[in-house]
């Protein structure tokens, strides 16, 4: 047992010394590696803390949207469907809301007006003011004080003074929101009284969800019920599907690598040739010449793998993964800018380890037995 | 649903493995055929040295397997928010007709990749090749169940689809189902852990027999593997509702979760590693007639050991997880 | 003892350039003794070396070391026996550069396990007795014709082996170093082992220290003496 620890030990260190002794070869394939890893990682690592936001900023909101259908097509709610919605057991709070899409010449982009709800104090707006996004205040050089004047399609003038920017932390969701006072909003999208875009349902047992849905459903039978568990999951998906999406198309650079790591592997030098037989003929034995050059490998990856993860941890944290952005965040005219919140996840990790070290450590097998099985009595030929 | 990252991870690597599986399987068909050890020719040496690469190559796909059940175990946990009705592994894994299957056979593969490679490391040490024939035989065995493995994993990931309605945990191991699940689930805890207990007692003595005869060492794979089925049983019936103090709680996946210390893997780690020990050594001892007595009954000893420390390991911890629980089921 | 009983090696078997290095050479190396097989380059003697010294298989005939047969084990076994009973010195000494004088020395034990410390003492002592002492943390690149030859066969002795084999010992050496590696096959001779060399240069085939010369032509053994 003793014999079979010090073996391995002999064998790591001169492992390691055998890639001091040819630091230029190696270096420059690390670097590469170091680079996939980074590429990779970067994706996975922005993807992962873009859901984050998602779930965390959904989880602040309310657990039921109702909204009524005609023919499919969304339709207004009235007075009577929210007072039929009163009644339903399980329910905190039934509040129904306004808000609407306005696309902006001046900004080219796309607002999401809304009258924020009686229970959110914090962002109560009087007649005459609004509460803008970062993203609007950006398109259109808003600032507390400014004023801002919206055209509606039927060309009704909407005159308005910011009172404040929205944060950034909440920027994901709120970057293109106009917020304004209930009149200022029916006036301006020519809506008459007891109206509403949809309803907020909350629950009071989140456990409940379902249930209640279904109960709603029975009481107004021409709405939808969208929970926000549906809302996580399709956030959840559409971000993991741009974020593989992407994957896919780097595999073609794993690929690449994988080639280039085979290719590195079997064009061994003269000088490297001999080594090895010389290594055989004073009595080492294929396995032990398999095991030095797969512990050399696996230095490789261990050096190329902590380098490539520290630089993209730092390139998306810190920032923010200007070279993704993109693909990432989707393709709208505002996009957020915020910071994510720092996090490392084992899973990830290990997802990232199989993407890349795997594929390396599997493209040098071949290479390296073919090395390691140099005839011991070829250095005397 | 194929380009979530994890499974990506997952697919690459069935690939890899299939990949160096078929072309170690195409060479066991050129050794059977031509394989002579007291030739000098060059192609027996060629075929020697061919040999070292098929050990390694499968020593890394077992390596690769175990990563994989972790990471596919993990990974569909995490997937559950994503489907309808699940709230962890179990969700995920039923929100396909393939999610189980490819489960069960990731399981089967890590245990053929274990029992082949003990097989190939006593070959190692013997001065005549005495299992190569058995050995490369096996590997025509184990390379389809890689491949299958691959398939189900693919045709599960492929199938999947964000709004499908799954069932959870609760569901599929609530006490009143009609299937395994349920029947699992309402198995009284007393009956299933005092049968666990009786399986371990009978592994362990088998595994300090072992080394003194074949019939004992295939005795001690066939404990092994029911002290497999039966320790999952146990997770389900009873061990894990004592973790979760939640008597009608009966998800063997959860365990695994953050919120449980991961205290899943402090049982699954050591009874997988005693159940492969286990079937390794009776395997080896089916197959072993040829061995040296002194070879084969050391490389016993040294795999009954470790299914021994394995199935003790366990023992110790799914005790302590029971005892420490806050939860009383049995009176 | 080492017995050789009908061995061929033929290389590139079954293609048109095949050639057959080796002829049914029967051979015996007695403990003890200085063995020189002799013969002009393409005569077959570097291979029946190999052979001997378990480098290589032959393709047909039997090797056997102390009545024990080891043309047929597998590798690993091979590599056992060879490590056990064989230390190589070659023609180009072949040290490993960028490596010093005493990991040169320790490489053939590293496969085996042995504890670090004792490992280096020997070595160190092994480098001692060949006068090399105060070379011993030099990278090989740095010594002498001489004294790199030196630390081969140090490296040769670290497993301890009953045969040193040496293959064309002296074809880059000057009169005084060849005096030095003769000595140097006394000393092995009368400790002890059997000293194995190929050499075509009369001032090792016609030393007093040699026991037993073999002449080989063509692949095959054409004079034996004694």
């Amino acid at each position: 047992m003793r014999a079979a620890l010090e073996r391995r030990r002999h064998l790591l260190d001169f492992a390691v010394r055998s890639l001091a002794r040819r630091p230029a070869k190696n270096l420059g394939l690390t670097a590469i590696y170091a680079l996939i890893v980074f590429v990779v990682g970067s994706v996975m690592l922005y993807g992962a803390a873009i859901r984050r936001e998602a779930t965390a900023i959904l989880a602040s909101g309310p657990e039921i949207a109702a909204q009524a259908m005609t023919m499919g097509r969304h339709e207004m709610s009235r007075d009577a469907d929210v007072a039929a919605l009163k009644g339903l057991r399980g329910v905190r709070r039934i509040e129904p809301r306004l808000w609407g899409y306005l696309w902006d010449s001046a900004g080219a982009a796309n607002y999401t007006l809304m009258v924020p709800p009686a229970s959110d104090g914090a962002h109560a707006v009087a007649k005459g003011e609004a509460i803008v996004g970062e993203g609007v205040a950006r398109a259109r050089k808003l600032a507390p004080g400014k004023m801002l004047f919206l055209v509606s399609p039927a060309g009704k003038f909407l005159k308005t003074r910011v009172k404040a920017v929205l944060s950034s932390e909440s920027a994901l969701v709120s970057s293109d929101l106009v917020l304004v006072e209930e009149s200022d909003f029916r006036a301006f999208f020519d809506l008459p009284p007891g109206v509403w875009t949809d309803v907020a349902i909350t629950v009071t047992n989140p456990r409940e969800v379902g249930t209640v849905a279904e109960k709603a459903a029975l009481k107004l039978p021409g709405h939808r019920f969208v929970t926000r568990s549906d809302m996580a999951r399709t956030a959840e998906a559409l971000f993991s599907w741009r974020e593989g999406l992407t994957l896919a198309l780097v595999a073609g650079a794993i690929l690449a690598f994988a080639l280039l790591a085979f290719d590195k592997a079997s064009g061994l030098s003269a000088e490297e040739k001999r080594e090895i037989g010389i290594l055989k003929a004073i009595g080492w034995e294929t396995r032990d010449v398999i095991a030095a050059k797969l512990f050399e490998g696996g230095l490789i990856s261990g050096l190329a793998f902590l380098v490539g993860v520290v630089a993209a941890w730092i390139h998306v944290f810190f920032f923010s993964a200007g070279l993704f952005e993109p693909v990432l965040k989707g393709w709208a005219t505002l996009y957020p800018r915020f910071p994510l919140a720092p996090t490392l996840d084992a899973l990830e990790l290990a997802t990232l380890g199989m993407l890349t070290v795997l594929p390396y450590m599997a493209a040098i097998l071949v290479p390296v037995w073919r090395t390691a099985s140099a005839d011991p009595d070829a250095v005397m030929r | 649903m194929i380009f979530h990252p994890p499974i990506l991870a997952l697919v690459t690597t069935s690939a890899i493995a299939a990949l160096v599986l078929a072309g170690s399987a195409v060479f066991a068909l050129r050794l059977l055929a031509g394989w002579d050890p007291t030739s000098g020719s060059e192609r027996q040496i060629g075929l020697e040295r061919v040999t070292h690469l098929v050990s390694t190559v499968v020593a890394f796909v077992l390596v690769m397997e175990a990563a994989s059940l972790v990471l596919f175990a993990f990974n569909a946990d995490r997937m559950a928010p994503l489907f309808v009705g699940a709230m962890c592994a179990v969700g995920t894994l039923n929100a396909s007709d393939w999610g189980f299957p490819a489960l069960w056979a990731k399981i089967v593969v890590f245990f053929a990749a274990f029992a082949w490679l003990a097989v190939d490391r006593v070959d190692g040490r013997t001065r005549d090749y005495a299992l190569i024939r058995v050995k490369y035989l096996g590997l025509l065995i184990l390379a389809p169940l890689v491949f299958a493995e691959g398939a189900l994993e693919l045709a599960y990931f492929l199938d999947l689809k964000a709004d499908t309605i799954t069932s959870c945990c609760g569901k599929l191991f609530g006490e009143d189902k009609p299937d395994l699940g349920g029947d699992l689930a309402s198995l009284d805890p007393f009956v299933a852990m005092g049968l666990l207990a009786g399986a371990l007692v009978a592994a362990v003595g088998l595994g300090l027999a072992a080394a003194r005869g074949r019939g004992l060492a295939v005795l001690h794979g066939l404990a092994s593997v029911a002290v497999f089925g039966l320790a999952l049983a146990a997770i389900v019936a009873a061990i894990a509702p004592y973790v979760y103090e939640q008597p009608h709680h009966h998800c063997p996946f959860c365990i695994l979760k953050r919120e449980y210390f991961h205290v899943g893997f402090a049982l699954y780690l050591p009874l997988f590693l005693a159940t492969g020990a286990g079937i390794a050594s009776g395997i080896l001892a089916l197959v072993g007639g040829r061995l040296e007595p002194e070879v084969a009954a050391s490389a016993r000893r040294g795999l009954a050991r470790t299914a021994v420390a394995g199935h003790l390991v366990f023992a110790a911890v799914a005790a302590a997880l029971v005892l420490h629980s806050g939860l009383t089921l049995v009176p | 003892m080492i017995t050789l009983e009908g061995v061929t090696k033929i290389f590139n078997q079954g293609r048109h350039n095949e050639v057959a290095a080796v002829r049914g050479v029967d051979l015996t190396i007695e403990d003890g003794r200085v063995t020189v097989l002799r013969g002009p380059s393409g005569s077959g003697k570097t291979t029946l070396l190999t052979i001997v010294g378990c480098l290589a298989r032959p393709t047909t005939g039997r090797v056997r070391i102390d009545g024990e047969m080891v043309s047929g084990l597998p590798e690993r076994f091979l590599t056992e026996v060879r490590r056990r009973t064989f230390g190589f010195v070659f023609q180009k000494f072949n040290l490993i550069r960028g490596l010093s004088a005493l990991d040169n020395v320790v490489l053939p034990a590293l496969p085996l396990g042995r504890t670090h410390r004792p490992l280096i003492e020997r070595a160190q002592a092994l480098l001692d007795h060949f006068g090399l002492a105060d070379r011993a943390g030099l990278v090989v690149e740095h010594l002498s014709g001489g004294e790199a030859q030196r630390v081969a066969i140090a490296r040769a002795m670290i497993n301890d082996p009953a045969v040193i084999i040496a293959d064309e010992p002296t074809a880059s050496l000057d009169g005084e170093r060849v005096a030095q590696f003769l000595a140097i096959a006394e000393d092995l001779k009368r400790s002890g082992k059997t000293v194995l060399i190929t050499s075509h240069d009369p001032r090792i085939t016609e030393a007093g220290l040699v026991d037993r010369l073999v002449t080989m032509a063509d692949g095959r053994i054409v004079e034996a003496a004694p």
